[in-house]
């Protein structure tokens, strides 16, 4: 490179600029297939469950596997503006069973005190969102000004929200609310539209509209891309972090409300498990783990898959217990593939 | 020592006085004087660890000197980060680019100056990527950049065509000082080329002055007017384009004595 034959200052800088192009070059071209070919994954596996059990095609499996979708993907959407970023939250399923349980004790407790249901399921819903968002800016804030990485600061998070669920209803669920909120939960539009499906599809419009057209979508790339980059040029990364993991949770706090509404009750385990199904959800997208590309239509197809695997084994009658192990394996080749694919290209370059 | 310039007569745009910068028990730089005018290039040369990047992080605003002071067109500045350096009119190109490979040339040109659309999209902040990408043309065609796609992601870019939008983004948004952090490492022979026809460029069209940091003898006997060479934290001798040779350049880095040519 040096015609002189002089050592070319080594910092790290310069051998991050060597590193990254075989990668990210592979992640575009893997961008432009990604989609298509999750989306054939999810057309094969809804036909082999339709083979299968023919069950699997009905309304009633149908209504089910779109609610299940709606947790995943609502929890998904937040985790693929983390994931862009360069970050990962591990703590969202237990922030979505905290959630619950704060919207569910502020239920009971102003239903105990004689208001009207229809302002105490305001109320409780506006308590549980704003229970999340605040999960969500600890982990924010933990991650920019502590600098503990994502990682461990969402474990953390994962067991202090767990704890503070569990602790609230003193190991029990809430279930002294309003019935009324199940018109929220079971309430169908055009016999095939539950409520919920459509305020998580509302959202994923929104998230898409964010992702892609705004300021505050292209800065979180900007960082997952690059956050020195990010930094020199003037973005206040530490600001725009703590805004994204308190989107998340935030969103965590909407699927545990959602959810109360479903089950007529807050559960303190209701969010167990669904980070893995968000992460896998994300990842099978084709939203990088590295950050710096992100795609929610992939978010919302990989949210569908984890779905109906989840609603097809049970329709399929297999042991349930079967269904983490599906979605760990699910995780683990979707990111295989992934990485298969971006050396495969690299080679090629 | 160092022979009185030809632009002597002006103000310099940028000056450094008495800087000193010790890092625990290392004294990095040991009282640096500097001045820089406007459409010069003044190339900074030394062997690793003479203090060339500490000096520029000083100038750019990431590092803070231990005393001594910067002064931009004869005013006294404390930068605390880049982005003041920026405010300033002192932009740099730093090795690694500084670009967000996975964004397109447009949107690097404007991270985090982005514009927004008028209107309700104000309010989510909907970026105007029609006037985004018309100002990114006008830049890159200012200094004669020719990228085919400003619509590509940077990491489908040659390295020579990073090493230039991240150039044409730098002197975009400055006025005064460009600061560039060894901008042909890291790249082919005929990108390094490339590369040093846009300093030239840059120099001729707009009314800058530039701060080269290399390593590449032959790069900043191209391109520079002037060449100060750093030893040991110091700024040992300053040579005019005309008296510098590779080997003079090369004795005063290494501090050893050159024959009879002194």
């Amino acid at each position: 490179m040096n015609l002189k034959g002089q050592p070319i200052k080594t910092s790290e800088a310069v051998s991050n600029v060597s590193n990254t192009p075989g990668r990210v070059r592979a992640a575009t071209i893997a961008d432009r297939v990604g989609p298509f070919w999750t989306l054939g994954v999810l057309v094969l596996i809804i036909a082999i469950f339709g083979v299968v059990t023919p069950n699997f095609l009905s309304q009633g499996a149908w209504i089910a596997t779109t609610v299940a979708t709606t947790q995943i993907l609502i929890l998904a959407l937040g985790q693929t503006f983390v994931i862009a970023t360069g970050g990962i939250d591990l703590s969202v399923g237990a922030v979505l069973g905290m959630s619950g349980m704060v919207g569910g004790l502020t239920m009971a407790t102003l239903m105990a005190a004689g208001l009207p249901s229809g302002a105490t399921i305001a109320i409780g819903f506006a308590a549980g969102i704003a229970a999340g968002t605040a999960a969500g800016v600890i982990n924010g804030l933990v991650i920019t000004k502590m600098k503990v990485t994502p990682l461990i600061t969402t474990l953390g998070m994962l067991g202090i929200a767990t704890g503070v669920g569990y602790l609230i209803g003193g190991g029990q669920q809430i279930a002294t609310i309003p019935s009324d909120i199940t018109t929220i939960g079971f309430t169908n539009l055009f016999g095939w539209i539950p409520l919920p499906v459509l305020v998580a599809a509302v959202l994923a419009v929104i998230a898409w509209y964010y992702l892609t057209k705004t300021r505050f979508g292209r800065r979180a790339l900007a960082i997952g891309s690059s956050a020195e980059s990010a930094k020199r040029a003037g973005i206040n990364t530490d600001a725009h972090l703590i805004r994204i993991y308190a989107l998340a949770g935030g969103l965590a706090g909407v699927a545990g409300m959602l959810l109360v509404a479903r089950l007529s009750a807050a559960s303190p385990t209701a969010g167990d498990g669904s980070e893995l199904h968000s992460i896998a959800a994300v990842v099978i997208g084709g939203t990088s783990l590295f950050g710096g590309r992100a795609s929610i239509a992939g978010t919302v197809i990989g949210a569908v898959i984890i779905a109906v695997l989840q609603t097809g084994l049970v329709v399929a009658a297999v042991d349930p217990f079967w269904q983490y192990v599906a979605i760990g394996v699910v995780l683990i080749v979707a990111v295989w593939a992934d990485q298969q694919r971006s050396k495969l290209l690299a080679r090629k370059r | 020592m160092s022979p009185p310039s030809p632009v002597a007569q002006r103000q310099p745009v940028l000056a450094a006085r008495g800087i000193h910068q010790r890092f625990g028990g290392v004294h990095a730089l040991r009282g640096i004087d500097l001045e820089l005018f406007p459409g010069e290039v003044l190339a900074l040369v030394g062997d690793n660890g003479a203090g060339k990047s500490t000096l520029l992080k000083i100038l750019s605003g990431n590092n803070r000197p231990t005393s001594g002071e910067v002064l931009v067109e004869g005013r006294a500045h404390e930068f605390k980060n880049p982005a003041e350096a920026s405010a300033a009119g002192i932009a740099t190109v730093y090795q690694d680019l500084a670009l967000a490979l996975d964004l397109d040339v447009v949107e690097n040109m404007f991270l985090g100056r982005e514009v927004s659309v008028r209107g309700a999209g104000r309010l989510t902040g909907h970026l105007d990527r029609a006037l985004m990408a018309k100002r990114t043309r006008e830049a890159l065609d200012r200094v004669h950049i020719r990228i085919p796609d400003i619509e590509a992601r940077c990491v489908d870019l040659s390295g020579g065509q990073r090493q230039a939008v991240a150039i044409a983004r730098a002197v975009t948004w400055c006025d005064k000082v460009l600061l560039l952090d060894e901008p042909t490492a890291a790249l082919g022979v005929e990108q390094q080329q490339e590369v040093l026809n846009l300093i030239t460029s840059i120099r001729e069209r707009l009314d800058l002055a530039i701060v080269l940091v290399s390593h590449q003898l032959s790069h900043v006997l191209e391109v520079a007017d002037r060449i100060a060479v750093l030893r040991q934290g110091r700024i040992v001798r300053v040579f005019d384009r005309d008296e510098a040779t590779s080997s003079s350049l090369v004795a005063a880095i290494t501090g050893l004595t050159e024959g009879d040519e002194e």
